[in-house]
């Protein structure tokens, strides 16, 4: 009897709870996207996007695994775009052949051709330079001025960094094989492992906290981490670790610093192309580029977007101008050679 | 009712072996297992696709590191997991002392909590800048790290001490419900016999309880070697690492799988060595003697010891950390409590719920399906459909992507050839396929619980019920079902709980715009607040509390003595 009547139960469970989850699906215009990007920034450009355009967008969210979905799902997806935060990422889906040719205008004329590809199968939407954190008093002036400085003697023990396996230092890693060889950058990741004050570890702002705490007196972290200790309000003790730091943006007499972007592109299987392309449009423009300078303290990759005030007063810089396909392609190489001078152990 | 014969009981050994497979049980376990084994064959195919090779780049430099470090964590947490866990539950089913009937139940709460959340609580406390080192560098004078020594918590050692806190509830539980289920006159007999109180545990008790043990320590091994949040933020280079790097940074899914599918072998044959271990031990509880556990009254040191060894793991496992969190819910409580709180929560109960009952379902199907009809291929296919378990989330949710996009791709395509219609993506990117990958994630977990207490059901009983007119269903359902209830319970609970702490497979199958509690807490401590996630790791842990709490009751209720003299006997053990 009780045995039945839990498997009644059981079974009401089971429709209860499809019936509950399974929100139908409007007859409204729609774009569906998968977004690597975390949704504290990306839903507001996306609510001012419906705003405009009474375009819906329907989202998961996923950063891992993203590309095998679309593959396993093939031209019966129903993504129409994706968002990431890293070259790597768009490189790969580029490769796997997810992602169509597209052409616009719009997008042609708001973003350089340097952050976008020359087929249209991705465009950069925002930019952050991986920079060095110096401690304000214990760091000289010139004493740091380039990553390759990071190898030098005088700075043992004095580095913090995160995970040499982190995709960030993949890409700056995979900027230096680029820029020097393969070689060339075994040994500047094997000058700096040997440099570090302690096991790579924690986040970029652990980092600069490792700073501020005194175990290290640099440390390398995102530009917009900066901006988000600084104007932290919610945990307040950040701002300090913040004020702790000066930025030093590397290599300005050589090649520049190691950018990365932020970016998208429209899937091949897209049903809302149009949509899709439209999005991507929107956040390429001003009102989208500015959102992303002020809550996310990126660099717009628009020219003549105003930059966030605290990111406009750590001053103009000049970037890499490796084209990114080439970053992105030595990524493999990047992450092996962290393996061999063991960066992480 | 039906014509099916008892496998101890063979009647008619030509039909049987010519026909035996062909009936209900062996063909719908057959078809069950081919499907939940399906993304774990997936997996393995991968292996086997194209790719660079990885390995002489791997072995000539990380992987001696990645093995030791994973050894040296799956011994210390399997270690600890099995002193704290066996340990405890001894206590509580056979010892009285103060503050037992709470810690009986309390002892379980840490199972609730995430081991990530608990890896960003204790980091906070621990570290450099944390409360506990600045406190200290201010009471002795120290200044900088060089002038004190203090562990390290991001360290092997802080992983398996995060580790072990959460985990071993897994072995507290399982072995509290094979003591249970012990009937005390075996203890008596050794007692009697001239054995004192140890050696009846050695030599009697823990023997008899040694299959629900191990079941514990393999879930909480397969646990520990696929954990991926803890590892990552703790800076540990376990082989799991190993496989998203190679995945992701190295953009080699085929290399990924080689690995998984090595860690895999690697745990086939640790099961498999501990079942030849014990393969002509066959423990039954023949006596009906069900009567009060003794309860050895502890007095003296030996009391406060009890006392402290179970306080110690609830403590730092839950009552420590769950304090924090609900500090920090308070702090954010504006920042973290939307109307779609309500709307991820309601996901998470539904969804772990669901998960649950087809757990349980198919658990029984299964256990019951291998111990009425007995074919080593179903056993063998049995055991391959709990390998789930031992597989990282992530990699076992992209072995669910692709058989799933293959079914449906296959459909689609069929339909559109012979009826010009498309039935597009039926499972992909829906609730069915999260729940799909809940299920052979976790089937481990509800089979292991079910199978190692269905073991301990005499067959006699089987035999007795179907010389009186039973079939094997009502069997099931009137003799088997009642004496496995309390590992029933246990099996769901333990599902249920995972299921809502459950991360990667969720992220990666879910429908567009759908959030568990377990992915709003990512979102924000993948963006470094923690804070704000608290209040929806308080969450977790809340819903997680509810049914432990009720299991824990229902455990102690279960025990076959109690019920079958009804409240009687419960008054008089209270």
């Amino acid at each position: 009897m009780t045995i039945k009547s839990n498997m009644l139960t059981a079974a009401a469970l089971t429709f209860a709870t499809v019936a509950a989850i399974s929100s139908p699906v409007l007859a409204m215009e729609e774009v569906n996207l998968y977004s690597a990007r975390q949704p504290f920034l990306i839903n507001p450009l996306l609510d001012a996007f419906t705003a405009k355009t009474g375009i819906k967008v329907n989202v998961v969210y996923l950063k891992k695994g993203m590309l095998e979905r679309l593959k396993s799902e093939g031209l019966n997806s129903p993504a129409d775009l994706i968002l990431t935060a890293d070259i790597g990422a768009l490189q790969n889906h580029v490769d796997a052949g997810v992602l169509q040719q597209t052409s616009s205008n719009i997008l042609n004329r708001n973003i350089p051709a340097q952050y976008r590809d020359a087929k249209g199968r991705w465009y950069g939407l925002t930019t952050r330079a991986r920079v060095i954190f110096a401690d304000k008093k214990r760091v000289k002036a010139g004493e740091v001025t380039t990553y390759e400085d990071l190898t030098k003697p005088y700075m043992k023990g004095r580095i913090c960094i995160r995970s040499g396996k982190h995709m960030y230092n993949i890409s700056l890693l995979a900027s230096v094989i680029a820029a020097k060889g393969v070689a060339s950058a075994e040994a500047w990741a094997k000058g700096v492992k040997a440099n570090l004050a302690r096991r790579p570890k924690g986040n970029d702002r652990a980092q600069v906290k490792g700073v501020y705490q005194g175990e290290c007196d640099v440390a390398i972290g995102n530009t917009y981490y900066m901006g988000k200790m600084a104007t932290n309000e919610k945990s307040p003790e950040q701002k300090n670790w913040a004020k702790s730091v000066r930025i030093i943006f590397p290599n300005q007499n050589g090649r520049g610093t190691h950018v990365n972007i932020s970016g998208a592109g429209v899937t091949k299987s897209a049903k809302h192309k149009a949509n899709a392309l439209k999005l991507i449009e929107f956040l390429s423009d001003d009102e989208a580029q500015k959102i992303y300078a002020e809550r996310n303290f990126e660099y717009p990759v628009k020219v003549g977007v105003p930059l966030h005030p605290l990111v406009a007063s750590w001053g103009t810089f000049k970037a890499d101008k490796v084209h990114l396909d080439k970053v992105g392609s030595e990524r493999t190489e990047a992450s092996k050679i962290m393996d061999r001078v063991r960066f992480n152990d | 009712m039906t014509t099916t014969t008892l496998s101890s009981a063979p009647v008619h050994p030509n039909v049987r072996n010519r026909f035996a497979w062909f009936n209900f049980w062996t063909m719908g376990a057959l078809a069950i297992g081919g499907v939940v084994i399906l993304p774990i064959v997936t997996v393995i195919y991968m292996a086997f696709t194209p790719g660079d090779d990885i390995w002489a780049h791997l072995l000539s430099t990380v992987m001696p590191n990645y093995v030791t470090t994973t050894l040296t964590l799956m011994v210390g947490v399997g270690l600890g997991t099995m002193i704290i866990g066996v340990g405890t539950a001894w206590l509580v089913s056979m010892c009285r002392f103060p503050g037992k009937t709470v810690f009986v139940w309390a002892l379980l709460l840490p199972l609730a909590m995430p081991a990530y959340v608990i890896a960003y609580v204790y980091t906070d406390i621990l570290e450099y800048s944390g409360p506990l080192q600045v406190l200290l560098r201010e009471a002795f004078g120290w200044t900088t790290r060089r002038d004190y020594w203090f562990p390290e918590i991001r360290s092997t050692g802080g992983a398996i001490t995060m580790m072990t806190m959460v985990l071993y509830p897994y072995v507290y539980i399982l072995s509290r419900a094979a003591f249970l289920e012990q009937s005390v006159g075996v203890l008596e007999a050794s007692r009697m016999l001239g054995r004192g109180p140890w050696q009846s545990f050695f030599s009697v008790a823990l023997p008899l309880a040694r299959p629900a043990i191990v079941v514990g320590i393999s879930l909480v091994l397969m646990e520990t070697l696929n954990d991926f949040g803890t590892v990552d933020f703790f800076a540990v280079s376990t082989i799991t690492l190993g496989i998203y790097d190679v995945w992701l940074n190295m953009n080699n899914v085929a290399g990924a799988a080689q690995l998984a599918v090595v860690v895999l072998v690697f745990v086939m044959l640790l099961i498999f060595a501990e079942r030849f271990a014990r393969r002509k031990q066959k423990f039954h509880n023949a006596g009906g003697t069900y009567k009060v556990l003794p309860g050895y009254k502890l007095s003296g040191w030996r009391r406060n010891l009890a006392v402290v060894v179970c306080a110690l793991p609830v403590s730092f496992g839950f009552v420590l950390p769950g304090f924090v969190l609900v500090m920090n819910s308070v702090t954010y409580f504006d920042a973290a409590l939307s109307a779609e709180f309500y709307r991820y929560a309601l996901n998470s109960v539904m969804l772990s719920s669901l998960a649950a009952v087809l757990a349980i379902i198919i658990g029984v199907f299964l256990a019951y399906a291998v111990r009425l009809r007995g074919e080593r291929f179903l056993k063998v296919l049995v055991r391959f459909c709990s390998l789930g378990y031992a597989i990282p989330g992530a990699v076992l949710a992209v072995g669910v992507l692709v058989s799933l996009g293959g079914f449906d791709n296959a459909l689609d395509g069929f339909m559109r050839q012979t009826f010009g219609l498309s039935t597009g993506l039926l499972f992909s990117g829906t609730i069915a396929a999260v729940t799909f990958g809940y299920l052979v994630r976790f089937l481990a977990l509800s089979f292991g619980a079910i199978e190692a207490s269905l073991e301990k059901v005499t067959p006699n009983m089987d035999g007795a019920a179907r010389s009186l007119g039973h079939g094997p269903w009502q069997t099931l359902m009137r003799v088997h079902m009642p004496l496995i209830r309390t590992s029933i319970l246990t099996a769901a609970i333990l599902v249920f709980v995972d299921c809502m702490k459950e991360l990667p497979l969720t992220v990666i199958l879910r429908p567009f715009d759908f959030h568990t509690l377990a992915t709003f807490v990512h979102q924000y401590a993948s963006d470094e607040q923690f804070g704000e996630a608290s209040l929806a790791a308080l969450a977790i842990v809340g819903f997680g509390i509810i049914p432990v709490i009720s299991l824990s009751y229902a455990m102690t209720r279960s025990r076959p003595g109690l019920t079958r003299h009804g409240g009687n006997v419960q008054k008089a053990a209270q």
